[in-house]
């Protein structure tokens, strides 16, 4: 019970959060040309829902009689015995899910667009470059490899169990829950149910509650284009996660923060239920004095604000640099900064705003702070109906401070000075690993040193946040910033069991490994597992000195 | 037993601090720090079979066949192989990039964990408590190993040559039981490895979760062997024994649990068994010197209460005797035993093998699924077809097909659990990658930047974007040339 109650703590961002009430007007996507020809009529019914909500809390209490654990179960035993029927285990079944997703993303794409907009004010352009597009890459990855994944790996076998095969068979795990967050509500739930479906899995879905326009897109969408008895999506808050996590899944993918990770990974223990935690961290990046400096700048602005305001998992979190370089680069990313989003920046409609009043009251609370407020070189102007906070850029704040402590899920950049580049290091290490570390520098000796001291989940040498979309690379965590890893054939994998397949054959059996034992039994088998041919073939006729 | 040092929360954080403390320093990174550990445990392995036989005796009467074949060969293939592969294992994979993020090239570069525990169990102290510690060095971690209080002449023989031979600053044993166990599950760790039962597997993970640390969890449940009429009977029973009796008797994850077959075959099988059985252990098996005794008197009782089951006890084809003095229980064959019975319903982990019969055997699917998923799944047939659905359709953590438990000592496989039967696997590579981080890597250069992903955001930024994902290059031209 206590547990529970901590976890209602802990996922509860809805306890005194009243969500700021969007004028309708200031939406491009709600009056554009055409009287509502932007997108689809099919986008109506959550448009309306979502000016009809005065809170999210009212929105959560509604539906709590609605789903509870006998509804969870209930849910979980229906996808269990058609995931039993081994309809979701053909390559057939998979295909077609995935090209429904595909299909779903280039009709819905302005719907996506919309909701992420009514969520985050997302500009489309992010929109599209970090949600729709990676996640209709990953879906055309999976499908193009999906028979190849599949296919068993045939490996060696050695002279221990000749005359023998082997082979790795990738199996499906069963009914797997998505858990998905609020920041990139598209990708992260969508990318993660991908790897389920392609690996044969049926899967529920559990978007955020705080990103409502998606959730219910997602809902509606999933309904309308998958297979409904395999495939589920569930709206709500804490009371449905709960009752979600008290039933027994084979596989939880939970992509959010590590305090809720722990809660999830506690629950999922109870029935031995492997987990995937995406979490995030406080991202480091380190820049060096010898880099082009505008370039540098524009990336560090594009992986910070251009990220969903600095709402991102890898997005950066502070900047590292030399004391006699800091204000230089405090120069660059403020030129930069009026560049892109000009000289008013809160008036820009290329930033996204904070998600709800109340990250926006955490992250102006850290900004308060005593010993921090002073150190603001740069931004700092707020609009609390808005729930903007211009890209804020502050110099040598207190490590003691919360801003330097949490991660900060935000528009604001600490930028931290060093004596030497190298002392950088040491700062990075102080702190529980990131989900990402980035390095600016054109020395590649520093570059190897970086990538070899430094632990994080990954990293981008001279950029930022690129490393994600490779999808020949495994994005996760490590330590504070997660377990696990997924995006291309990894998501396949992350939802795959590796059965271990060995085929013998019955000929060539001899008394050898069988009782009674004899020493000469013994040598014989010794000198086979070291796969000593000669050795073996010794101690058979007798001629080793041991035997 | 004499008075030891306690250990306890106290002691158990001081150790971590120094283990991380070496591992921050660089200690166990290095090539060769890792593969000069590995050759002192190869040593140990060369050097110390005598001891280690006798340890293994002590604990579980185990045959110095089974010992010094299954443990030490196995464990010496291992270390070999890892010193063999390392450079190889260490080595960044290449990883191919898109046009998205031109001009770059990625890698996968592993690197350790930090600070692993390896909590191992008692059947095969010394394969189960090294092969996880052979994966950890490995990959280049600081490891503590805490082997099972079970087996305590392996327990402390370990913890002698460990502090004997290998690197204090970055590999210890603790020795204990719960207490012990209980001060290092409170500690941070970077990775927990655990080998044992599922009840014990949940624990350990409630307690990972409080420092989100991945845990690999090798259980076992009840392993299933489905033997077809079309088989050769011989060598089919031969490999049934020697891999559950002959197999730490019947004291092995991987063992088999109970055996499926069809009514007719049965009295076949079971009368093939008795036969190869008296030739392999003699008309009286209960002093045969080719079987491990039962671990100890708690198990010996709970295998006891299987076996005196009503409805269970007059189910015995074969065998049967008890001695509880010298912890021994002779190879035992039950037919049809109830499917409610504890002796269906629990992993046996003992010289108990009921048989099932079904009226075909296509049933055997069923009665598999409808159970947890067991570590390992047998079928014997010559039936290629049958051969097929069974690796394809049977879900365990490993299937072999007319043999038992010989997966295990192919490096190329990995070996671990599904579901009940656990999480994460190791065994030669599979082992360097379960204690490894892979790190992804993308290297850009700071040429070639383009205004297209900044702000200001305009609606040829976004044609042009939509191209470049797609890796269109007709488009792409389109777009710069403003035709689109």
């Amino acid at each position: 019970m206590t547990k529970l109650l901590e976890m209602n703590h802990a996922l509860c961002f809805a306890k005194g959060f009243s969500r700021t009430r969007l004028n309708v007007a200031t939406s491009p996507f709600l009056i554009s040309p055409g009287g509502g020809g932007y997108c689809s009529n099919t986008c109506i019914p959550y448009r309306l829902k979502f000016t009809c909500y005065a809170t999210l809390s009212a929105v959560v209490k509604e539906q709590t009689s609605a789903f509870d654990g006998k509804e969870a179960a209930l849910l979980v035993d229906e996808l269990r015995s058609n995931f039993n029927t081994g309809r979701t285990k053909s390559y057939e079944w998979r295909i077609s899910q995935l090209q429904s997703i595909a299909r779903m993303i280039d009709e819905k794409e302005k719907c996506i667009t919309e909701a992420l907009y009514q969520d985050l004010s997302k500009p489309e352009l992010e929109a599209f470059l970090a949600e729709i597009s990676n996640t209709k890459s990953s879906c055309m990855l999976a499908i193009k490899e999906l028979k190849n994944w599949m296919a068993p790996e045939t490996v060696k076998t050695s002279v221990t169990t000749f005359p023998s095969s082997a082979e790795i068979v990738s199996e499906p795990l069963g009914v797997v829950l998505v858990i998905s967050a609020w920041n990139f509500p598209f990708l992260l739930s969508v990318e993660p149910v991908i790897g389920a479906i392609a690996a044969g899995n049926a899967v529920v879905l559990k978007p955020s509650e705080i990103a409502p326009a998606a959730s219910s897109l997602l809902a509606k969408l999933f309904s309308e284009y998958l297979d409904n008895t395999t495939i589920r999506v569930i709206e709500g808050g804490v009371p449905e996660t709960t009752a979600l996590l008290d039933q027994k899944w084979e596989k939880i993918f939970f992509t959010g923060g590590a305090r809720v990770a722990r809660i999830i990974m506690a629950a999922a223990a109870k029935n031995l239920t492997p987990v995937v935690l995406e979490l995030g961290g406080k991202c480091p990046a380190l820049v060096d004095s010898d880099v082009n400096l505008q370039v540098a700048a524009r990336r560090i602005i594009a992986g910070k604000w251009a990220c969903n305001s600095g709402q991102a998992c890898i997005g950066v979190d502070y900047v590292i640099t030399t004391k006699d370089f800091a204000s230089k680069l405090i120069d660059a990313l403020k030129t930069e900064l009026e560049t892109f989003f000009g000289q008013n920046a809160l008036e820009s409609k290329d930033l996204s705003r904070i998600v709800n009043s109340f990250h926006f009251k955490r992250l102006e609370s850290m900004l308060k702070e005593n010993g921090v407020a002073n150190k603001i070189v740069h931004g700092g102007q707020t609009t609390e109906d808005k729930l903007k906070i211009s890209p804020t850029i502050l110099l040598d704040v207190p490590e003691a401070s919360s801003m330097m402590q949490e991660e900060i899920f935000g528009p604001l950049l600490p930028v931290i000075t060093v004596q030497k580049i190298e002392d950088g290091f040491q700062v990075i290490r102080s702190k529980p690993k990131p989900l990402a570390a980035y390095l600016f520098t054109n020395s590649t000796e520093l570059q190897k040193q970086f990538v070899q001291n430094v632990s994080a989940g990954g990293m981008t040498i001279n950029d930022t946040v690129l490393h994600v979309t490779v999808k020949d690379l495994p994005f996760g965590g490590v330590g504070e910033s997660g377990i696990g890893a997924y995006h291309g054939k990894f998501s396949y994998e992350t939802f795959s069991h590796k059965k271990g397949v060995l085929y013998r054959s019955f000929s060539g059996d001899a008394d050898l490994r069988y009782p009674p034992y004899t020493p000469k039994k013994k040598m014989v088998l010794k000198a086979l597992i070291s796969s000593n041919i000669f050795a073996a073939i010794l101690a058979f006729f007798g001629l080793s000195k041991e035997s | 037993m004499a008075a030891k040092k306690m250990f306890g929360a106290a002691e158990a954080s001081i150790l971590v601090t120094d283990l991380r403390r070496s591992f921050d320093d660089g200690v166990t990174r290095g090539y060769e720090w890792r593969v000069t550990q590995l050759k002192k445990l190869l040593i140990i392995c060369d050097n110390h079979e005598p001891e280690i036989v006798v340890a293994l005796r002590d604990d579980l009467g185990k045959p110095e066949l089974e010992s010094s074949v299954y443990e030490i060969s196995l464990l010496r293939n291992s270390i070999k192989l890892a010193l063999k592969q390392l450079k190889n294992w260490m080595a960044p994979e290449e990883a191919k990039t898109s046009l998205t993020t031109f001009p770059a090239s990625a890698e996968i570069v592993s690197e350790p964990l930090g600070v692993v525990l390896v909590i191992s169990a008692w059947n095969y102290p010394f394969l189960l408590s090294i092969d996880p510690v052979i994966g950890a060095i490995s990959a280049g971690n600081a490891v503590v190993l805490k082997p099972s209080e079970l087996a305590p002449a392996s327990s402390a023989l370990l913890a002698k040559l460990i502090e004997q031979y290998l690197d204090p600053s970055a590999v210890r044993v603790v020795e204990g039981a719960v207490t012990e166990t209980t001060a290092l599950l409170e500690q941070k760790w970077d990775k927990i490895f655990y080998t044992g039962s599922s009840k014990i597997g949940r624990v350990i993970m409630a307690a990972a979760a409080k420092h989100l640390t991945p845990v690999v969890l090798e259980l076992g449940g009840k392993s299933p062997v489905v033997v077809d009429s079309d088989t050769d009977l011989k060598v089919t029973v031969r490999r049934i024994i020697v891999g559950k009796w002959g197999c730490n008797n019947g004291q092995a994850c991987v063992s088999p649990d109970y055996i499926l077959t069809t009514k007719e075959y049965a009295p076949k099988v079971i009368e093939a068994m008795k036969k190869e059985l008296e030739t392999f252990y003699g008309k009286n098996p209960m002093d045969s010197k080719d079987m491990s005794r039962i671990v100890n008197s708690t198990h010996f009782d709970r295998l006891s209460k299987l076996l005196d089951e009503k409805e269970v006890s007059d189910k015995i084809v074969y065998g049967g005797e008890k001695d509880r003095e010298n912890l021994k229980i002779a190879p035992t064959i039950l037919l049809d035993v109830p499917l409610d019975s504890l002796i269906m319903s629990e992993e046996i982990f003992g010289p108990l093998l009921p048989i099932l019969t079904l009226n075909n055997l296509e049933e055997s699917f069923d009665v598999i699924r409808s159970r947890p998923k067991p570590l390992a799944a047998y079928l014997f047939t010559h039936n290629k077809k049958l051969k097929e659905r069974f690796a394809a359709t049977v879900s365990a953590g490993g299937i072999v097909v007319n043999d038992i438990a010989v997966h295990l000592a192919l490096h190329t496989l990995p070996f671990g659990g599904v579901g009940e039967s656990g999480m994460g696997a190791y065994h030669g590579k599979f082992s360097f990658d379960a204690f490894s981080h892979k790190k992804a890597v993308l290297y850009r250069s700071l040429f070639g930047d383009s205004a297209v992903r900044y702000p200001p955001y305009s609606r040829g930024k976004l044609r042009l974007l939509k191209a470049l994902v797609d890796s269109n290059i007709f488009d792409i031209f389109k777009v710069l040339l403003g035709l689109a």
